[in-house]
């Protein structure tokens, strides 16, 4: 049975009353209640309605919770209508979210394995397999069917480094074997980098010779896949990788580099030669990049499955813009179908150990806010930009301090799905105590 | 933005080429509003009676396909969301992500106070300006609307910086807006759980709300469309960010989801700016430096993918640092040219006795430089030698950076050491040391090598200049 009962009532009722509850006040059956603002209303309330609606219609609510009766929703809706003339909806108007997948990212990007083991002729313990993508990385497009790999620097004699770095590899810094060894050891390298940077003839100008001994001794100490990177001296790099390629015959290594500024021809013979990859390295230029993968296959004949892409990493807040978006732009060309593209990448991490906010003890500026203790500034600097990275498209880091390889994997894996961890109940996250 | 040609903007304006905008022709302007790189408004003609009804149907068309939210009053006031783009090389993004940093209302007042200076004076010089943190968002730990009023009213006293107001309590969130109201705070959230009453708060008081569905894109875009349907559109989502395993990935995911449905679908209904809270990364177990390396790296995560505005907790500089370079990062414009114009640059008022440096023309080498020459009141001569575009150490690895290349660029501005020096000596780059004996042969000039980074000039000066006769 409907009960009728008019604002001017309600008014009337509780007029002069100083209501706190109403006891033993049942109401069944359902109930109306009419806004009449015509007559017999208290002047008081008319004055309320007209200038003070939000009031009123709290008023009404706490009557209502007074007689138990359960109107809020009614009466909530009735007070925005009158606040602002919008009418709040009773429930929520339920909808399902959909969206589509890309459907221009028809072109995989070409799966390249690092690495030999005895049954393809090599002495590796594993092997790496990058690339393989059908989308950008960790898209719910298609999944990323290889996870991202970092590969440690190893260098062929004691460099300056920055002090958070340093303290890890004081005790290997003369030996690239030990040196390699601790990294896949201790810092759970997945790759190992050794730079034969002494044979740089402004530095030691060691022979092709030696450094391919030091190559020998490295792929000696260790059983992961191994890069093997020049000195970066164009006239000297050619004959050291030649040199290098052919010791490590069968491993199926990574030389680092072909670039464009040196004789790329020699060092894509040598890898076609000895069985290796090669790393495409170019200078921030998706250009030049294109130009380079086309030569290397047309002019050299560099097999698709043997050339993986450095098109160059600048740190963060020294570049990383230009280097990011090189990266997707790269990435995105090659999964919508630009075959001299549709590469793995490779990115040099450690790059960032030459922003100064990795290494400085404080801001050369004045104005500048303290930047607290540096050693925990270059380790991030190298996961930040690592990351950043890895959101482009690139698949393989070549990283440096011992904890940002740690974070870099960590967060790598998450995204790709393949770590599992307890979840947590973010739905509270507010009130946390931290 | 619904329109992407300038001739399409060209039908909608006065056609009178008056130049009124500064542009030569209604034509060119409509290139830069394409662009973005004018407003509408910036027409004035266009803004007159006749001509209101073209305005407002270009606005619409215009209007960018996430919406833009505005938080705060003043100077500070933030602004996010207004993307069009899914890539930033695709035009750029806009509106960089807001970084909020957490208070809460059971601090202790002096620590409440300190925090509060310290979020809003933090910054950083880079390029020109300084980098710095936007919001504070202010936590109901206390579960007491009284506690959290005073605590809010504590914060304003200390701070311009916009408020983040959080609890899902409703009656929490009435007791801040008691306070903080009319300067446009943040609500952070209304949930299906509470959304009744914090809609009425947001009707009442007229301020943009979070959205917080954790893990459950039906009832983001639920709420959604029931706040739309209230005539909301200062509404930011909070899908949720998990802070690790695979539900970091799911978060992940959401992010993506969205912002695809908001700007290659365009499913107005969602096409809001997106939230995350990196903080979240301080609910699972670690030491204080282990949960603020995480935090920063949710953060950059949901900087590069859609975040647009962000709830930190930690206030360590190497966790402050790098979110702020990375949002910089991403947001920087790719139009803007990466190379100065290659010429030697007078820092200062140099002299005779004034040092000549060598740098190369890419912009942020350049600026860098400069600027910590500048700021350290060191007169001198700069050459920003012409390499592409590419900063000290990749020229001189691929070879656009040469003894003889440095030579000619002097040559070319007829820079003459003789007449413009009492030393005859240049500055190379420590970055560039390995060409010091080339330039030396090149210029037959006395050749020193600087440090490798140009913060340290100040100090290498000291020790090494004026250079000692040989
Ligand atoms: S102000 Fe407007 S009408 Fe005048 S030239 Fe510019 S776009 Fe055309």
């Amino acid at each position: 049975m409907a009960k009728k009962i008019k604002i001017s009532e309600l008014g009337s009722l509780f007029n002069g009353m100083d209501v706190e509850s109403l006891e033993g006040v049942t109401i069944e059956g359902d109930i109306e209640l009419e806004m009449d603002t015509a007559g017999g209303l208290d002047p008081q309330l008319a004055y309320m309605l007209g200038h003070e609606t939000a009031q009123v219609a709290q008023h009404l609510i706490n009557i209502s919770r007074l007689l138990g009766y359960p109107v809020d929703q009614l009466f909530g809706a009735m007070a925005q209508a009158a606040v602002s003339g919008v009418t709040r909806p009773q429930e929520l108007l339920r909808s399902k979210f959909e969206v589509g997948r890309m459907d221009d990212w028809k072109n995989p990007i070409q799966e390249v394995t690092l690495g030999a083991t005895s049954a393809d002729g090599g002495s590796r313990g594993s092997t790496v397999t990058l690339g393989g993508e059908n989308a950008l990385p960790y898209y719910f497009d298609s999944p990323m069917p290889h996870r991202n790999f970092v590969t440690m620097d190893v260098f062929d004699m004691a460099i300056g480094m920055a002090k958070a770095v340093k303290v890890n590899y004081e005790d290997v810094i003369e030996s690239p074997a030990e040196w390699a060894k601790k990294v896949v050891k201790d810092f759970n390298a997945d790759m190992v980098t050794i730079h034969l940077i002494s044979t740089d003839p402004n530095i030691k100008d060691t022979s092709p010779k030696e450094a391919a001994e030091t190559v020998a001794d490295v792929l000696q100490a260790v059983d992961v896949p191994i890069v093997i990177g020049g000195s970066g001296n164009p006239e000297k790099d050619p004959e050291v990788l030649e040199k290098a390629a052919e010791v490590a015959e069968g491993e199926r290594v990574l030389l680092a580099s072909a670039s464009l500024n040196l004789d790329y021809e020699r060092i894509a013979r040598a890898a076609n030669q000895y069985g290796h990859a090669v790393l495409s390295w170019t200078q921030l230029e998706i250009n030049a990049q294109k130009e380079l993968n086309r030569k290397l296959m047309k002019q050299c004949d560099v097999k698709r499955e043997d050339i993986i892409m450095d098109p160059t990493t600048a740190a963060l807040g020294y570049g990383l813009d230009y280097a990011y978006t090189n990266m997707e732009r790269i990435r995105l060309a090659g999964l919508n179908g630009d075959d001299e593209l549709s590469f793995p990448m490779s990115s040099g991490t450690t790059n960032a150990w030459g922003a100064r906010e990795s290494w400085m003890v404080k801001s050369p500026l004045k104005e500048d806010s303290d930047w607290g203790p540096r050693e925990y500034r270059g380790p991030i600097w190298e996961i930040v930009t690592g990351l950043t990275l890895a959101l482009a498209g690139n698949d393989l880091f070549m990283m440096m301090h011992p904890g940002a390889v740690a974070v870099i994997k960590e967060i790598t894996q998450s995204l790709h799905g393949s770590l599992e961890r307890d979840t947590v109940d973010i739905s509270n996250w507010v009130t946390a105590e931290v | 933005m619904k329109i992407n040609s300038p001739l399409e903007v060209y039908k909608y304006l006065p056609q009178t080429n008056c130049g009124e905008c500064g542009e030569a022709t209604c034509m060119a302007f409509g290139s830069h509003v394409i662009d973005r790189s004018l407003q509408l408004e910036d027409c004035t003609p266009l803004l007159e009676d006749k001509f209101k009804k073209k305005y407002l149907e270009l606005s619409e068309l215009m209007a960018p396909e996430i919406r833009e939210v505005t938080i705060g009053v003043g100077e500070r006031a933030a602004t996010v969301g207004g993307d069009d783009v899914l890539y930033r090389h695709q035009l750029t993004f806009f509106d960089q992500p807001a970084l909020a940093v957490d208070v809460w209302d059971t601090m202790s007042e002096a620590e409440l106070v300190e925090r509060v200076k310290f979020i809003t004076d933090f910054k950083k010089f880079y390029v020109g300006r300084f980098l710095r943190m936007d919001m504070i968002a202010v936590r109901c730990t206390s579960g007491d609307p009284g506690t959290f009023r005073e605590t809010v009213s504590k914060v304003m006293e200390n701070t311009e910086l916009p408020l983040i107001l959080c609890s899902l309590d409703p009656e929490v969130l009435k007791a801040g807006l008691e306070v903080a109201g009319d300067n446009k705070p943040l609500l952070y959230a209304a949930t299906k759980d509470n959304w009744q009453a914090v809609a009425d708060l947001v009707l009442e008081h007229d301020v943009p709300t979070v959205l917080f569905a954790p893990d459950d894109l039906d009832t983001l875009k639920s709420l959604a469309g029931t706040f739309l349907e209230m005539g909301r559109q200062d509404l930011i989502l909070d899908p949720g960010t998990n802070p690790q395993g695979t539900m970091l990935r799911e978060s992940f995911e959401n992010f993506i989801k969205l912002r695809r449905a908001g700007i290659k679908e365009g499913q107005r209904d969602i096409a809001f700016p997106l939230m995350s809270v990196p903080m979240t990364a301080y609910l699972t177990a670690g030491d204080e430096v282990s949960s603020s390396y995480w935090e920063t790296v949710l953060a950059s995560v949901f900087t590069v993918r859609y975040g647009d505005i962000m709830i930190l907790h930690s206030i360590e500089p190497f966790a402050l640092l790098p979110e702020m370079h990375i949002r910089d990062t991403i947001y920087t414009d790719p139009r803007t040219p990466v190379k100065v114009e290659p010429k030697v640059y007078e820092v200062g008022s140099p002299g005779k006795d004034a040092p000549v440096i060598v740098t190369t023309n890419f912009a942020l080498t350049y600026y860098t430089v400069e600027s910590d020459l500048a700021s350290n009141g060191i007169d001198c001569y700069l050459l920003a030698a012409d390499t592409d575009g590419l900063g000290v150490e990749a020229a001189v690895a691929g070879g656009q950076l040469t003894g003889q290349k440095i030579n000619d660029e002097f040559k070319k501005v007829d820079f003459d050491f003789h007449e413009k020096t009492g030393h005859n000596t240049i500055i190379l780059p420590g970055l560039a040391a390995r060409l010091q004996g080339d330039l030396e042969d090149a210029t037959g000039l006395n050749v020193m090598v600087g440090p490798q980074d140009s913060g340290q000039i100040p100090p290498w000066m000291e020790k090494n200049w004026p250079p000692k006769p040989k």
